[in-house]
């Protein structure tokens, strides 16, 4: 081939690898170009953008471009779309909201938002709760379980001191009241009323203890009274905990949670959303 | 050159091109290409087709706002995107297919640069006459009203080629017949203006002025086709033995056949002299072939000085024998291995193409909880199924399991196990399977699982295998 031609037109760098070596060719000009046009566009940039470090804060540049700003208008956007069905929601009864599945789509959608948002911490992401936490995906409900049940509870809270509404009860502490014999023989009977006692020997005790003590609140047949969030003592669900030990804590020292009221810190779309979605994780009534 | 003292300049001007008509069977061939591969990107999306009322009625649609890519009979959903991956592979290997085999062939006959440059230079030619006339004008300095004339007309021309070749573009994107009206009522989409604008000011410029720079400097392509060419593949060459030594004039002792007669340059559109050898900057568009045939034919000597050619039949050529066969390059391991690959990966996409059912779904079951216990003592998990439903109209999907007979199936929102799921679209449900206080799937940690889906109204069913966790997970 010609290669004399080409050492006579092109230096080399000087690199040899292997006997190959790397021409130095020269950039096409326009190239050149097109990087000092980068530097003056850079130079516009940052006066149409914000880009000089100051003291306080950077320059804002020309173009007032915030990125708060965008998205605070993204939001103020995406609210502005929604609001033809946050008030529609707000205006369908709520037994009525899954039958409208667009709404109840929007509703599910958007209250799963809310939840991981103002829920989670306590509920857990996947709503599961946690000890002392209400499982909210169970059928197994203190305080209701219908739409309306858990919109009233979200909107109130339980045990609170913000809202008048807040669902309130308290179980008394027996440990003053009862003898500690007394306790192991009706923590016996509660455990036997859903699986197997500890002492099958105190159950029959227990059942007296329970009939004086307990059943004004957790009902004759311990299945519980939703109207005072008593819980149903009859099924396998344990908010603190089933055995012995947690249930005679329970028992001496009485347990209760908080929660909070949501209604004035979300707004009624929101709750309603919340209320929407929670009751269609599997345990709705 | 080599004098350190004056080192060269870091920088180069663009040396300009101006490639002269050429004819012959490489030429009409690129001409037949070029009707063809250009009639296929404008026509397209103007071909229309029948799916029905609820789907669109354009033959190649990728409906971005749906999700949906329509291609004739076959429509593709976001999550059968592996279609859209097994064609791009079967593209990369067809690339390396062909250039094992025949060079840069791609780069000289159908990358969309070479095709719309070659474009642009005929209309170039059209208006401002061949190389001569070019280089005339090129060199007058005196901008007079001839020149000024010739140049917007041919600005103007290439504007409106380049207009065409973003509009056709974004048809591909929406109902062509819809968009057209749209566009010249200013009622489209802005993404539909930008991207016409964009479109049609880069193929104005990489047609109109870039041209070869495009391949020299910003294409990665010319680089990575070095791997895939050996001795064997036939690329564009000078007949170096034939030809050298060059000269001009009628007296022809000790003199080759080639006559420096610069035909060959002439007509290059990426300005080289092929004659140098292999170089990054050839893409074998092979009208070197026919500037230098022409010239063979008139000076009496055969064709072919400058010719497809593979490396490994120089020493036979040298030593006066005549080269391999064609097909004897063609077909080696190399390429029998790369057509194999592709046709592979062809078979495998129809496969996958025929063996699609209308109706589909996903389970993801959820693990956060991995279960939940209910009232009764009872084991439920729950599942996020997706249903999709590829028809024109709703269709009832059942719901159902086949596996442990202690567990039941449940669907979040319905009492039965059927739900409608809209046209072309999907319905994510929540779907409930409980396993009761005692049975084993309850106590177990795993247990398989089959959920079925069946379309009612059709028949067709689906199944998905998943696990059910137990109490001891």
């Amino acid at each position: 081939m010609n290669d004399d031609k080409f050492e006579k037109d092109f230096e080399t760098t000087g690199h040899s690898w292997d006997g190959i070596e790397e021409y130095n060719k020269p950039l096409p000009r326009w190239w050149v170009w097109v990087f000092y046009l980068t530097i003056i566009w850079a130079i516009g940039y940052s006066i149409a953008y914000p880009a000089w470090p100051m003291l306080q804060r950077a320059t804002p540049g020309l173009l007032a471009f915030s990125t708060r700003a965008e998205v605070a208008a993204e939001i103020a956007a995406v609210d502005e779309a929604n609001a033809a069905i946050n008030a529609q929601l707000v205006a369908t009864e709520l037994t009525e909201i899954s039958a409208n599945v667009e709404l109840n789509t929007y509703a599910a959608n958007a209250g799963r938002a809310v939840f991981l948002t103002w829920c989670a911490q306590c509920h857990g992401s996947g709503a599961a709760g946690a000890k002392g936490y209400p499982n909210l995906l169970d059928d197994d409900w203190l305080w209701g379980g219908d739409i309306q049940a858990v919109h009233e509870s979200v909107s109130y809270g339980i045990r609170n001191e913000q809202s008048d509404m807040a669902r309130w009860s308290e179980m008394p502490a027996f440990g003053e009241i009862l003898e500690a014999t007394e306790i192991d023989q009706v923590v016996n009977y509660v455990m036997s009323l859903s699986g197997d006692p500890k002492d099958a020997s105190l159950v029959d005790a227990g059942a007296v203890v329970f009939a004086d003590n307990c059943s004004a609140c957790h009902a004759d047949d311990a299945t519980g009274d939703r109207f005072q969030g008593a819980p149903n003592l009859k099924d396998a669900i344990w908010l603190f905990g089933g055995d012995f030990d947690t249930l005679k804590a329970t028992v001496t020292d009485s347990r209760f949670g908080v929660m909070p009221a949501w209604e004035g810190r979300l707004s009624q779309a929101e709750i309603r959303a919340v209320s929407a979605y929670v009751h269609q994780l599997g345990g709705g009534e | 050159m080599s004098n350190s003292e004056t080192p060269p300049s870091l920088y180069a001007a663009r040396e300009p091109v101006f490639p002269k008509r050429v004819s012959g069977s490489f030429r009409n061939l690129k001409w037949g290409l070029m009707i063809f591969t250009l009639g296929i990107y404008y026509l397209t999306p103007w071909v229309r087709w029948d799916r029905g009322p609820n789907l669109p009625d354009q033959a190649v649609l990728i409906d971005l706002a749906h999700r949906r890519f329509f291609f004739f009979w076959i429509e593709i959903w976001p999550h059968e995107f592996y279609f859209i991956a097994g064609l791009l592979i079967m593209a990369g290997l067809g690339l390396f297919l062909f250039t094992s085999a025949l060079g840069r062939v791609w780069c000289g006959y159908a990358c969309p640069q070479t095709v719309w440059t070659d474009l642009y230079i005929l209309v170039e030619r059209w208006i401002e006459g061949d190389r001569n006339a070019r280089l005339r004008l090129h060199r007058q300095k005196k901008l007079d009203f001839r020149k000024a004339r010739l140049r917007v007309t041919k600005w103007i021309a290439w504007l409106l080629i380049g207009l065409a070749t973003g509009g056709a573009w974004v048809f591909y994107f929406a109902d062509a017949p819809t968009l057209l009206v749209d566009l010249f009522t200013g009622n489209a989409h802005p993404v539909a203006y930008s991207t016409l604008l964009v479109l049609t000011t880069t193929t104005f410029l990489f047609g109109g002025f870039f041209r070869e720079q495009v391949c020299i400097y910003a294409c990665p392509w010319p680089r990575i086709q070095a791997a895939m060419m050996d001795e064997d593949t036939l690329t564009v060459a000078y007949r170096e033995w034939r030809g050298e030594p060059r000269g001009r004039g009628k007296k022809r002792e000790g003199l080759g056949d080639c006559i420096d007669c610069n035909a060959c340059v002439n007509v290059c559109p990426m300005g080289i002299d092929i004659r140098d050898g292999q170089q990054m900057e050839c893409t074998t568009c092979a009208l070197c072939i026919d500037a230098c045939d022409e010239i063979m034919a008139k000076v009496g000597k055969p064709r072919g000085l400058v010719d497809y050619l593979a490396l490994s039949d120089e020493p036979n050529e040298r030593a006066g024998k005549p080269p391999k066969n064609v097909w004897k390059h063609v077909f080696r391991p190399r390429t029998i291995l790369y057509t194999t690959l592709w046709s592979l990966v062809g078979f495998g996409l129809i496969f996958a193409l025929f063996i699609r059912a209308d109706i589909d779904m996903t389970v993801a079951p959820v693990r956060n909880p991995t279960f939940v216990t209910l009232s009764d003592g009872s084991i439920r998990n729950t599942y996020d199924v997706r249903l999709r439903n590829k028809n024109g109209e709703d269709r009832p999907f059942h719901l159902s399991i086949t596996g442990d007979l202690a567990l039941r199936i449940q669907l979040e929102g319905t009492a039965n196990e059927t739900v409608s799921v809209p046209p072309d679209s999907t319905k994510l449900q929540r779907v409930y399977i409980v396993a009761t206080k005692t049975s084993e799937a309850a106590a177990n940690e795993t247990t398989d699982v089959r959920i079925w889906v069946e379309d009612t109204a059709s028949g067709e069913r689906a199944f998905v295998d998943t696990i059910f966790n137990g109490r001891a997970n």
